[in-house]
């Protein structure tokens, strides 16, 4: 424990004595405020807990698709077959889902952990209003923690990353191609704005509820609610709404298919698998339903780098656009609100 | 030295119906404790606040060092030290180390910065417990830590509110007194609310009263009492065995110089008057035969003056605000959590 806490101090300070002209220039309240939240982040339980979780996830699904890399890779009928390290992400044998799978699913617990308490504690702790009694503007605070989280967030999901990449180069012994370095970057990143997306629910849910076993259960409550209960409901009421599927033509049915997906992506979780998939699986050329005409001539072979994100583009803007508006949202009510307890 | 470091100017604050400061006019000279004296509920932590530029004024503006709170709150934040009531410290964190984020929040330089917090922690008398984590702090350490995490930053006002709130009363002694050299050694000035009167009495050059959201009287506390019992600032009580003719022992009483009014009620005479004639009103009852069994001589401290507003005051108006004010919320917030 000691010695992440020199490693970070380490960190931060080399950071900041290469930025500073003079030795006693002080340093921004922003970027303290920031080196104090991540040290935070690092020590407390909850994050050790669900970084072990992650980290367990991670090791297992990779074993499991070690295990299986040579018959996949072996498979001819398979166009990405010659992708080695996206296979070592996607790939199993049943007895676990692969690792993406099991992010879409920690993920938002792991984002929820880290935001769930960023204002109401510190408010009913009374260091909020200590900490507005200094010479820093009110926004920083928030600002800090939100950066702060994300930073370690993104840490965490980029050394897991590379991990894989190492462990993959060593194990096989084959060289990785540019353009699966770069899908897995992207993969990344998109973990992390998942992540991110909850974080930012949570912070908000902090600012609006004074109770910090409110504003975790609020957000428990959501997340159970788009992972269970959102297509269960949708089921009901598609069952309720829309005409027997046998009554219908080719046309009718499509166009059916098509709300049906469109109600299916409000759900953040269904966004980034959808997004996910088409990362990892180079083939995937569709998140829809495609016509046999639009299927007629075409060749099973993989997309490039840049044709796969201008697929997944539409869910990666809209998990982007929902992180944003709930910072937006938080940050007006933190501007606003009373910070006496 | 007499040059306004504090001024206030028609402060006025509402939440929501309820007007918790009202139109408030003070100046606080650079070098003087100024004591906020109040009930619970005056308005005086959402003055403070208001000073800091942390809640928005409804209307009116405070000028602190000559610059607006609510407009430049920075600046105003980076000359005045505010510990709030109820303090709080990062549980999980040592005392240097809550200490040395407070430093660094400040703009102290990192070179710096550990050995001024361990020197601030000297002064408040917390060497001892300087790597010892806040959560086991106690009321009074906690306090102590408070006024050196308002040191740190090196500022020109303080500002306490509550600041003896909880401690044992040996603990407020000390800690009035380190408030007092720290404004005698330093020049600093010192705003501090309490609703204890006799803390504020002890070490305040200057006391404001505060209720309902007015300031009803400020000024020392000669002048505080001038003002409220102009017309008699003495009294002396006298307590007889019998009195037999209340009128003629009134008119008797009021021969005498510097006596204004005399109460007679059964065998208790009250005998107000503008000099302290003590030995002449018991040479009077005693050249005349009564027969004395007691005689009180009342000073007016600022329990007094103290008691004297909150009786005209509190019954009034404040008391009524407030109360239906308190009611309307919680129905309003029972309302709302379900």
């Amino acid at each position: 424990m000691k010695s992440q806490v020199a490693y970070f101090n380490d960190l931060f300070s080399a950071g900041s004595k290469s930025t500073r002209t003079g030795s006693l220039k002080p340093a921004n309240p922003f970027w303290v405020m920031v080196r104090k939240e991540v040290a935070d982040q690092v020590h407390s339980w909850r994050f050790i807990i669900l970084a072990g979780l992650v980290l367990l996830t991670f090791v297992g699904s990779m074993y499991v698709s070690l295990s299986n890399i040579s018959k996949a890779v072996a498979d001819a009928r398979d166009p990405d077959r010659l992708f080695l390290y996206l296979k070592l992400l996607t790939i199993t044998d049943g007895t676990l889902p692969p690792f993406h799978v099991f992010i879409g699913f920690l993920g938002p617990l792991l984002g929820i952990s880290m935001g769930f308490d960023a204002i109401n504690s510190e408010q009913s702790n009374g260091t909020l209003i200590r900490l507005m009694a200094q010479p820093v503007y009110r926004d920083t605070v928030i600002n800090a923690k939100f950066v702060a989280s994300l930073i370690v967030i993104s840490t965490l999901f980029l050394s897991l990353g590379l991990l894989m990449i190492g462990g993959g180069l060593i194990i096989t012994g084959v060289k990785i191609e540019p353009s699966e370095f770069i899908r897995i970057l992207c993969f990344v990143a998109l973990s992390i704005i998942y992540v991110a997306f909850w974080l930012n629910l949570s912070i908000l849910l902090s600012v609006k509820f004074r109770q910090t076993a409110t504003s975790a259960l609020t957000a428990i409550a959501i997340w159970l609610f788009f992972t269970v209960f959102y297509q269960i409901l949708l089921n009901i009421i598609i069952k309720a709404l829309l005409p027997d599927p046998g009554l219908l033509s080719q046309d009718q049915l499509q166009s059916y298919n098509g709300i049906i997906l469109t109600f299916l992506r409000f759900v953040p979780s269904q966004l980034y698998t959808d997004a996910t998939s088409t990362l990892l699986m180079p083939s995937v050329r569709s998140l829809g339903p495609l016509t046999m005409e639009q299927m007629a001539g075409a060749i099973p072979s993989p997309l490039s780098v840049r044709e796969s994100l201008l697929v997944v583009w539409p869910q990666v803007s809209g998990l982007i656009a929902a992180t944003v508006s709930c910072f937006a949202l938080s940050y007006y009510w933190f501007m606003r609100r009373e910070i006496r307890t | 030295m007499e040059q306004p470091i504090i001024e206030i100017n028609g402060l006025t604050k509402y939440y929501g119906r309820l007007k918790a400061v009202d139109n408030l006019h003070l100046t606080i000279n650079k070098g003087e404790i100024f004591g906020l004296l109040g009930p619970n509920g005056a308005g005086k932590s959402t003055t403070i606040l208001m000073l800091l530029g942390l809640t928005e004024p409804s209307s009116g503006e405070a000028h602190i060092c000559g610059f607006n709170a609510s407009r430049h709150p920075i600046p105003v934040k980076r000359k005045v030290g505010y510990m709030p009531d109820s303090v709080g410290f990062y549980n999980e964190l040592t005392a240097l180390e809550n200490l040395t984020y407070m430093g660094r929040l400040n703009g102290i330089p990192e070179a710096t910065v550990k050995a001024l917090a361990r020197d601030m922690l000297a002064e408040v008398g917390l060497e001892s417990a300087m790597n010892k984590k806040t959560g086991t702090f106690s009321r009074g350490m906690k306090q102590r830590l408070g006024l050196a995490d308002v040191l740190i930053k090196q500022p020109e006002i303080i500002i306490l509110d509550e600041p003896t709130l909880g401690i044992d009363p040996a603990g407020v002694r000390d800690f009035l007194e380190l408030i007092r050299q720290l404004s005698q050694q330093q020049g600093l000035t010192i705003l501090l609310s309490s609703h204890h009167l006799h803390q504020v009495q002890q070490v305040c050059n200057r006391v404001g009263i505060f209720v309902g959201g007015q300031l009803l009287a400020e000024g020392n506390m000669q002048t505080l009492a001038a003002g409220l019992f102009r017309s008699a600032p003495y009294m002396v009580q006298v307590t007889l065995k019998t009195i037999q003719d209340p009128a003629a022992l009134e008119r008797a009483l009021l021969q005498l110089p510097a006596i204004e009014k005399v109460v007679i009620t059964g065998v208790l005479a009250e005998i107000y008057g503008q000099e302290d004639i003590t030995p002449d009103i018991v040479r009077f009852f005693a050249g005349n035969g009564f027969d004395v069994t007691g005689v009180q001589k009342k000073t007016y401290g600022l329990d007094e003056i103290y008691q004297q507003y909150f009786e005209n005051n509190l019954k009034e108006n404040a008391f009524n605000e407030k109360s239906s004010g308190l009611f309307q919320r919680s129905f309003f917030g029972r309302f709302k959590k379900h």
